[in-house]
């Protein structure tokens, strides 16, 4: 995974609360078996005026004006300002990886849903949660000015202006660690393998139920 | 001993080893695969040059993408095939017990897990899929996860996680005739929000819970996760060791036995302590509509659809107002006054024999409304189907008009052919209602299978006890 320790850019304004997975990557496109080149179906329905289906040219797809990362602006943002709930719905890690493969690196939001939170970090991704009042005032900053950046640093853990305002933001140290080091979690989890076959072996004498196979 | 919650149990009985950051690693009892959310775990693996960690544990069938009609000629999609045939591959090569398409087991994953006996109480349950949460009706620790975590799961038969705070969801007091798990939790998700329960694992309790049967107690676990909950569980009780009795991986003989003094510990200690507890009242439960598009915009079917202007709050009245231009509703109008244009009964929340038992007594000796283009019922498994056609449900449901097709996720999310036009009006019962879930344009409305059927019938919703 590529680390992420500090990110400077621009930030784009996706004005919705409880924006969804289906919303961020519509189903069409989770019947591809790869992990990248989803940046291009990325809000599909909401950038693009037709419907969009797996294996279009998007370059030649009718764009939606009105839809924030249409407006020349927003072009080249790294950083996603949201409303609360930002990533709800279905589980499918198509959505980071089509923030990702878009060019976003931070998400800013009041709150995200759990496993779409989860799924960021395991991508590179770091989703920052602010107050309710803060995000507020970054959207109005967005919308008054543009070209309108951030500066977005991990090891402090903080959000700062262009004018010198400072948030802070939480994160777990394990998450932040992972995301810092750009982190292989599966080989970080087999340095335990004794203590996961351990526990494998004690479970198969308490519940040893839980071991059998039926005949399939 | 501290009185623990059946969270904690679950949670304490799983834990491999505590991080020095507060996190755990989680030992997976179980894990589900389907097609979506599966190849670029196994990819992943075997570039790293790994392997599954324990076979056995695994159990994988496709349905998301599969259709529910000539299935004889194989899927026509070639993009929603080679996903298909991805899985069916993965499953060949790393020997994961699979149920393929023409096996009478394959079935919408959350139906087939419980069904088979595959997921059971006191289990750890995990699957890339967020409704995984379903299988804590059975008082099963079970969740949804990404893909990255999928591939976790498959080399290690572990998982990193940190705890949910503990919440209670109380329903005492019995929901009447003609109300069902469905509008209970459509009324508590309208009540605490798709938020309501970010960062909480719910426990489901009360009379109104323990009278509901594993079918009804699924739908709820199933529709935690639109609470914003990681994960919805109910305890053990006969229900559900009746439940699990005979099912084909269920333990059989002395085992049995041993498996149920287990089980019957799965229970939250009476003096245990939540972070917080919601109470329902069940007999003022009515029955539920969305009329908006995401679940918490919901009303009784008696209500008339809300004034996004009554709404002090602007970042939810803008919602409103979107949600209202986008299913073409006027504020005002009473819930009885809208028609649909298709009828959906299915998905992982409702497509149990329960639930089609409760469709087909509305639907028996009527016939679907002229103004319905199509009604569909989609079956959660091959065994429901055929429990189903053994009842003569699908004689029911045929004479009246309905469809009756193969089992699989279907027009839930739209994968396959099954899907809405453009501005079409659905009665559903799957559990979201999002922009577009249903198809491009699409207006879903969530509703119990009896409330489906009814609105089939009349042509535009009812209140199915009125019926
Ligand atoms: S039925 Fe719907 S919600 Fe359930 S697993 Fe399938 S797509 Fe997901």
């Amino acid at each position: 995974m590529q680390p992420l320790i500090r990110v400077e850019g621009i930030v784009a304004p996706i004005d919705r609360a409880n924006v969804d997975t289906d919303a961020i990557i519509p189903k069409q496109f989770l019947k591809s078996i790869k992990r990248t080149g989803f940046g291009p179906n990325l809000f599909d329905e909401w950038r693009y005026l037709d419907h969009g289906e797996p294996g279009q040219d998007c370059a030649q797809r009718p764009k939606n004006p009105e839809f924030v990362l249409n407006q020349p602006r927003y072009q080249d943002a790294s950083i996603l300002l949201a409303r609360r709930n930002f990533g709800c719905g279905s589980s499918r890690e198509h959505a980071p990886w089509a923030l990702k493969d878009y060019g976003f690196r931070v998400l800013i939001a009041p709150s995200f849903a759990e496993i779409f939170y989860n799924n960021c970090t395991k991508n590179g991704i770091l989703p920052v949660v602010l107050s309710e009042e803060a995000v507020e005032q970054l959207f109005r900053e967005v919308t008054a000015s543009t070209g309108y950046t951030l500066e977005v640093d991990l090891p402090s853990q903080s959000v700062t202006t262009s004018a010198g305002e400072v948030f802070s933001f939480e994160i777990d140290t394990f998450r932040k660690q992972a995301l810092l080091d750009g982190l292989d979690e599966i080989g970080l989890t087999l340095q335990h393998a004794a203590e996961i076959q351990a526990y494998e072996a004690r479970r198969r004498r308490e519940t040893p139920w839980l071991f059998q196979t039926p005949d399939t | 001993m501290v009185a623990a919650t059946l969270y904690d149990k679950l949670w304490d009985a799983h834990v491999v080893r505590d991080n020095a950051d507060g996190t755990s690693l989680l030992y997976i009892d179980r894990h589900l695969v389907h097609e979506v959310t599966s190849p670029q775990a196994f990819e992943g693996m075997r570039l790293a040059g790994r392997r599954p960690w324990r076979v056995a544990a695994n159990l994988a069938v496709a349905d998301h993408n599969v259709p529910t009609i000539n299935r004889a000629q194989g899927i026509a999609d070639p993009v929603s095939r080679l996903q298909v045939e991805t899985l069916d591959r993965n499953c060949a090569e790393y020997e994961i017990v699979e149920f393929r398409l023409a096996d009478s087991r394959q079935g919408i994953v959350h139906v087939i897990g419980p069904e088979q006996g595959a997921t059971q109480p006191g289990m750890t349950v995990v699957c890339g899929d967020s409704h995984t949460s379903t299988h804590g009706a059975l008082g099963a620790l079970a969740f949804g996860i990404g893909t990255s975590e999928v591939e976790h799961v498959l080399v290690t038969q572990t998982l990193i996680q940190s705890q949910s705070k503990r919440m209670l969801v109380r329903v005492e007091g019995q929901v009447g005739a003609g109300v069902s798990a469905k509008d209970m939790a459509l009324a508590l998700i309208g009540r605490i929000g798709t938020a309501g329960a970010t960062g909480y694992a719910i426990e489901f309790g009360g009379a109104a819970v323990r009278a509901l049967s594993m079918e009804g107690r699924m739908t709820l676990c199933n529709m935690s996760i639109e609470a914003g909950a990681r994960c919805g569980l109910v305890a053990v009780d006969d229900v559900t060791i009746e439940y699990m009795r005979g099912r084909p991986f269920a333990p059989h003989g002395a085992m049995w036995d041993r498996a149920v003094a287990y089980w019957r510990t799965l229970v939250s200690d009476s003096d245990a302590v939540f972070d917080r507890v919601v109470e329902l009242d069940g007999t003022e439960i009515v029955p539920q509509i969305t009329w908006g598009t995401s679940p918490e915009m919901v009303a009784p079917v008696d209500a008339r659809v809300p004034d996004p202007a009554a709404e002090p709050d602007p970042t939810r009245r803008i919602g409103m107002e979107r949600a209202l231009a986008y299913m073409g509703l006027e504020p005002g109008v009473p819930m009885t006054r809208i028609r649909p244009d298709k009828v959906f009964i299915g998905s992982c929340t409702n497509s149990r024999i329960e639930d089609l038992r409760s469709a087909a007594a509305v639907v028996q000796g009527r016939r679907v409304a002229d103004t319905i283009k199509l009604a569909l019922v989609v079956p959660g498994s091959g065994l429901v189907k055929r429990q189903a056609e053994d009842e003569g449900l699908d004689r029911i449901f045929q004479a009246a008009g309905f469809e009756w097709r193969e089992p699989g996720c279907s027009m839930c999310l739209a994968m396959n052919a099954d899907r809405l036009q453009p501005g079409e009006r659905c009665a559903s019962t799957s559990n979201r209602n999002f922009e577009g879930r249903q198809g491009h344009g699409g207006r879903t409305h969530l509703l119990s299978p009896a409330m489906a059927a009814a609105a089939a019938i009349t042509g535009h919703f009812v209140d199915v006890r009125k019926l």
